[in-house]
């Protein structure tokens, strides 16, 4: 495997058992780090908010990304379109430690995603399925995530898509090795990306759940349910409390396995993101780029 | 034997499939509890011994302070307790964190992730044409005279040991190649 896809793998590998906050501002990015998160999402409007504003929803401003680089030492990480290979050059020139390559902004291109192994800095990429994330991967992507329902606070999807891609995982790994061709078949996928999941029992890239985590419990849900650590967008800083709920759900995060510790985090965090339900929503971004 | 990895945040369990690989037993430290629990474990005959991870420091520092554990591993590190810190681990034992080993750190001293590369070198007493993973590393900038280099890239000091600290900059735990872990189980 080619140098620069093996370090930016490892680089996620590092992430791992840790917490990826959304934020907007330098001063929310330093409390994200203070309060223990493993990297930053740079961003103009968090999801709660473009998912309100409606309208073409694009990469930010490369200027208030370079501020939020500028007031943390930790990954400072940053969106583009689905499709929008400028907007990740434009990512890439600024220095940035990942693209997310994201259905939480408006598809620049309904058919194709960027050939994200054009690019020497790494590219994390939502995925509702084992297929979805094993095209991402193919294309170059060297972390996955699951996608959710973003900005409405409502975990449900990223419960749906963990459990349908480890239920997949492990059906895979069942398999007989002549039954993996027409798997990979009905995948869309390479054979050598089915063999893989069928030998290790997990994807080659680390896999984060993300959408709609807004409590330590549900932090600790994604990692019992298989996450690898949690992306946490509009839950902290549409809260009561962003530093104390930031730091509960990195705690959880840690110990998502320790109901006891799980019962003290999650006590007085004050209010909780309102959160939309998922019937409730007339957009549906996780159906966005498959 | 019985290695105990810090396992807050980071590549923990990549550090304990190594020991694994050298029929060594691991277990994971999260909390107070897991540290106490351990270090009790302990019989006459062996000895407590502990690796700190890649990953961030920032976030490791958080949760270590708030968990109770920066104190008693501190105190086990100065009482001899073998430790082995690699990149966010190193950072974790200098002078502006754990405080054990004098050693003063650049952090992300790389710069980003554009800057994360391989290399290849010599380590001192570990052996030749050692393969090293700089994620985002750092690099140590001044050691205090108690401290033994054993490497040097581009005329930084990339691997260091203190008595029975034995730090790098580098990801051993990424590598396929177990001479520092055995280096580490033997000190």
């Amino acid at each position: 495997m080619e140098d620069r896809t093996q370090l930016n793998r490892q680089l996620a590998q590092m992430l791992k058992g840790g917490v990826i906050m959304d934020v907007t501002t330098p001063e929310q990015a330093r409390i994200a780090e203070a309060a223990g998160a493993c990297a930053v999402m740079a961003l103009e409007r968090i999801p709660a908010d473009i998912r309100a504003a409606g309208g073409v929803s694009r990469m930010s401003d490369p200027k208030m990304i370079k501020g939020i680089q500028e007031s943390v030492t930790i990954p400072v990480m940053a969106k583009c379109r689905i499709g929008h290979f400028v907007e990740a050059q434009i990512l890439e020139a600024i220095e940035i430690d990942y693209i997310d390559e994201s259905e939480v902004l408006s598809p620049a291109d309904d058919v194709y995603h960027i050939d994200k192994r054009q690019f020497k800095v790494p590219f994390v990429c939502g995925a509702k399925d084992l297929g979805e994330a094993l095209r991402r991967i193919n294309e170059g992507a060297t972390m996955i995530r699951t996608k959710g329902e973003p900005g409405t606070g409502d975990v449900i999807q990223a419960v749906r898509h963990m459990r349908k891609m480890q239920s997949e995982i492990r059906r895979l790994s069942s398999m007989s090795e002549d039954e993996l061709y027409e798997a990979a078949k009905q995948l869309a996928v390479p054979y050598e990306l089915v063999r893989y999941v069928h030998d290790n029992g997990r994807l080659p890239v680390v896999n984060f759940a993300a959408g709609g985590v807004a409590t330590p419990a549900d932090a600790a849900l994604m990692m019992q349910l298989g996450a690898e650590g949690v992306f946490v967008g509009s839950g902290i800083f549409k809260s009561g409390d962003p530093a104390k709920r930031a730091q509960a759900i990195v705690k959880a995060v840690t110990n998502y396995q320790n109901p006891a510790i799980l019962a003290e985090l999650s006590e007085d965090l004050g209010e909780a993101m309102v959160g939309i339900n998922e019937q409730e929503i007339a957009l549906l971004m996780a159906e966005r780029g498959k | 034997m019985k290695v105990a990895v810090l396992a807050l945040q980071g590549a923990f369990i990549e550090h304990e499939q190594m020991l694994q690989r050298l029929g060594v037993e691991t277990t994971e430290v999260r909390n107070l509890d897991d540290w106490q629990q351990y270090v009790q474990s302990i019989g006459t005959n062996d000895q407590a011994r502990l690796i700190i991870p890649g990953g961030e420091s920032t976030a490791m520092t958080r949760i270590i302070r708030d968990e109770g554990l920066y104190q008693p591993i501190r105190q086990a590190i100065l009482e001899g307790m073998p430790v082995l810190g690699t990149c966010a681990g190193l950072i974790m034992l200098d002078d502006q964190h754990l405080g054990t080993m004098d050693i003063q750190v650049r952090r992300n001293a790389y710069g980003r992730q554009l800057g994360s590369f391989n290399h290849v070198a010599d380590v001192q007493e570990i052996g030749h044409s050692f393969p090293m993973t700089y994620i985002r590393a750092p690099y140590i900038e001044s050691v205090g005279p108690a401290v033994q280099v054993l490497a040097e890239v581009d005329g930084h000091i990339v691997a260091a040991r203190q008595g029975r600290q034995l730090v790098c900059a580098f990801h051993p735990e990424l590598t396929s190649d177990t001479r520092l872990h055995e280096y580490f189980v033997q000190l």
